[in-house]
């Protein structure tokens, strides 16, 4: 039984609905799968096909499609070879089944993904807890919506004698103050 | 990471809770781990970041790819290089830019330098927390010397922006290979001088024999990579298993241990030194004196990455190092996650190593994990 990336994933599509398969380099390839086989997948690539270090889990918010992707990335350090396994969830009711059980770092990226997307992970320990935010009850800030500048604008004071932030006008201020009456 | 241990009963008077950092010694940055005590004996810990949160990856959204070139080297303080090659390769494969021979050369030299650095402050720092004064400051004054290097290569001496996308921002300055040179073989002498003081010293060697075991088992259960791996038996590393820049041009052997305590790990690092100083002396001898080092770029300020997404990694002195970067066509990136060693090592790792250990050898193991809190929140 052929053991490289390419036979691993025809073997494991008469399974799994394997869509988008992308190589993006020799050592690297995308894929994606139901959000629902989505962790018994990952458990097969893990046990079954040695894929056995999770990179990182993150996600993408698609704002316009009205979802967010998450990333699971995992390596196989026999083939030096490693997968980006691509998730849809909706947005609104975003919910994932949590991988806790496969990676103990895992829970810490699932956190993460709570506080800073609002994604939950049902059962995963510690879940709630704060990762870097304390007490935050604004818009989750990682999804498209956060507008850092406005947040900005809301909290706090512009600084006394700066009148404008855009950093063209600012310099043309400070180079050549008897020219920078023009904003433009 | 151990679940919530529910059997403390904090009102029990058996137990109590203590806060180490943000603010300590022994803490490798601002972060803070929540210990529960019973005795000298740590029982329960976790791990708090936050404290340098600045949404890295957030800012990143908004800005220009080349605009976020300055953000990035700020994501690891102790150890920016390693942001900005990343960022660079990640940005230039999306793009299709093949950097020149002599900046792969000179980004390689730049990348062991800033390894070289990095492990002189570590090296200083587990002497300090095991009450080695004098080996923290040996190590900072050749630290220094390294980065006095990099203020002749690049103009600066922490936040270096010398690795563009494209290649790098100059070429090296005369006389510049001799003074490495120099630098190289004072910094082998103190190794040596190292090694008797600390690495034979009994009071070292009693505390971090040990500490901190990390087992085989637990290494892919955990994502533990780099020196904590290798200290483990684990023969991994990416300069060689996965070769990029010239890493595949220079010979350089991977040390693992087999101990995996802090001791162990310590020993490692400090053989890489070696294995650092020897491949960037192959790099002075061999690296072409001439030729372009940058490649012709599009106009920055109108630059739209082509719609895409790729994973860009490298070995930095923790470990595996990542860059994973999605665009859409547009002047702005999509998403960009930055992976760095510590998000295991310091809240995972931590927090299971520490439970059983006395509450005095804390800021030991954690510096024996060598972690940098920034690349955890980013």
């Amino acid at each position: 039984m052929s053991n490289d990336p390419n036979s691993i994933i025809e073997r494991l599509s008469d399974h799994y609905q394997i869509t988008e398969v992308k190589e993006q380099k020799a050592s690297l390839m995308f894929l994606k799968i139901p959000k629902e086989d989505a962790v018994q997948f990952i458990r097969e690539l893990r046990d079954g096909a040695h894929y056995t270090h999770l990179n990182f889990l993150t996600a993408i918010d698609y704002i316009e499609d009205g979802h967010f992707t998450l990333t699971y990335m995992l390596h196989n350090y026999d083939l030096h070879h490693s997968i980006g396994v691509h998730v849809d969830i909706d947005r609104e009711a975003a919910e994932m089944d949590s991988i806790h059980e496969l990676w103990a770092q895992a829970q810490t990226y699932q956190r993460e993904l709570r506080e800073m997307y609002g994604i939950r992970f049902p059962g995963s320990p510690r879940l709630d807890d704060d990762f870097c935010l304390e007490g935050w009850d604004e818009i989750p800030p990682l999804r498209k919506e956060f507008d850092t500048v406005a947040y900005s604008r809301d909290r706090f004071f512009d600084r006394e004698g700066r009148l404008t932030e855009d950093p063209r006008t600012v310099m043309r201020q400070i180079m050549y103050p008897t020219h920078s009456d023009s904003t433009d | 990471m151990q679940e919530q241990n529910t059997s403390i009963d904090l009102s029990s008077g058996k137990y109590v809770k203590v806060w180490q950092g943000p603010q300590h010694p022994g803490i490798t940055g601002n972060m803070s781990l929540e210990l529960v005590l019973c005795g000298d004996e740590v029982v329960e810990c976790k791990t708090h970041v936050g404290y340098l949160h600045r949404g890295f990856e957030k800012l990143m959204e908004r800005r220009t790819f080349i605009q976020n070139f300055p953000i990035v080297c700020r994501i690891a303080v102790p150890e920016p290089t390693f942001n900005e090659y990343l960022y660079a390769a990640v940005v230039e494969e999306l793009s299709g830019i093949e950097p020149p021979e002599r900046a792969q050369w000179l980004r390689t030299l730049n990348l062991e330098l800033m390894r070289l650095a990095s492990y002189l402050m570590w090296l200083g720092g587990i002497g300090a927390s095991f009450g080695q004064g004098t080996v923290y400051q040996w190590t900072i004054t050749h630290r220094d010397f390294v980065l006095d290097l990099f203020e002749e290569m690049t103009g600066a001496r922490i936040y270096h922006m010398y690795i563009v996308p494209g290649g790098v921002r100059a070429r090296l300055p005369d006389g510049f290979i001799d003074r490495a040179r120099k630098v190289l073989d004072g910094v082998e002498r103190l190794l040596d001088e190292v090694e008797k003081v600390l690495f034979k010293n009994s009071v070292f060697k009693t505390r971090s024999k040990g500490l901190g075991i990390i087992s085989k088992e637990m290494v892919d259960h955990y994502g533990i990579v780099g020196p904590n791996a290798r200290a483990a038996g684990i023969d991994r590393d990416l300069r060689r298993d996965e070769p990029y820049l010239v890493y595949d041009q220079l010979e350089f052997d991977v040390v693992t241990g087999t101990a995996s305590d802090a001791y162990e790990r310590a020993q490692v690092r400090h053989q890489e030194m070696y294995q650092g100083i020897r491949m960037m002396r192959q790099i002075l001898d061999r690296m072409p004196q001439e030729g372009p080092f940058q490649a012709k770029m599009p106009n920055v300020l109108h630059w739209e990455v082509p719609a895409g997404e790729t994973y860009v990694k490298a070995e930095c002195t923790r470990g595996e190092y990542g860059y994973y970067l999605v665009t859409d066509g547009s002047q702005f990136l999509r998403r960009v996650h930055v992976r760095g060693p510590s998000y295991t090592h310091a809240i995972a790792v931590m927090e299971k190593l520490a439970v059983g250990t006395n509450i005095a050898d804390i800021a030991g193991l954690m510096v024996s994990l060598h972690t940098y809190p920034p690349e955890i929140e980013r």
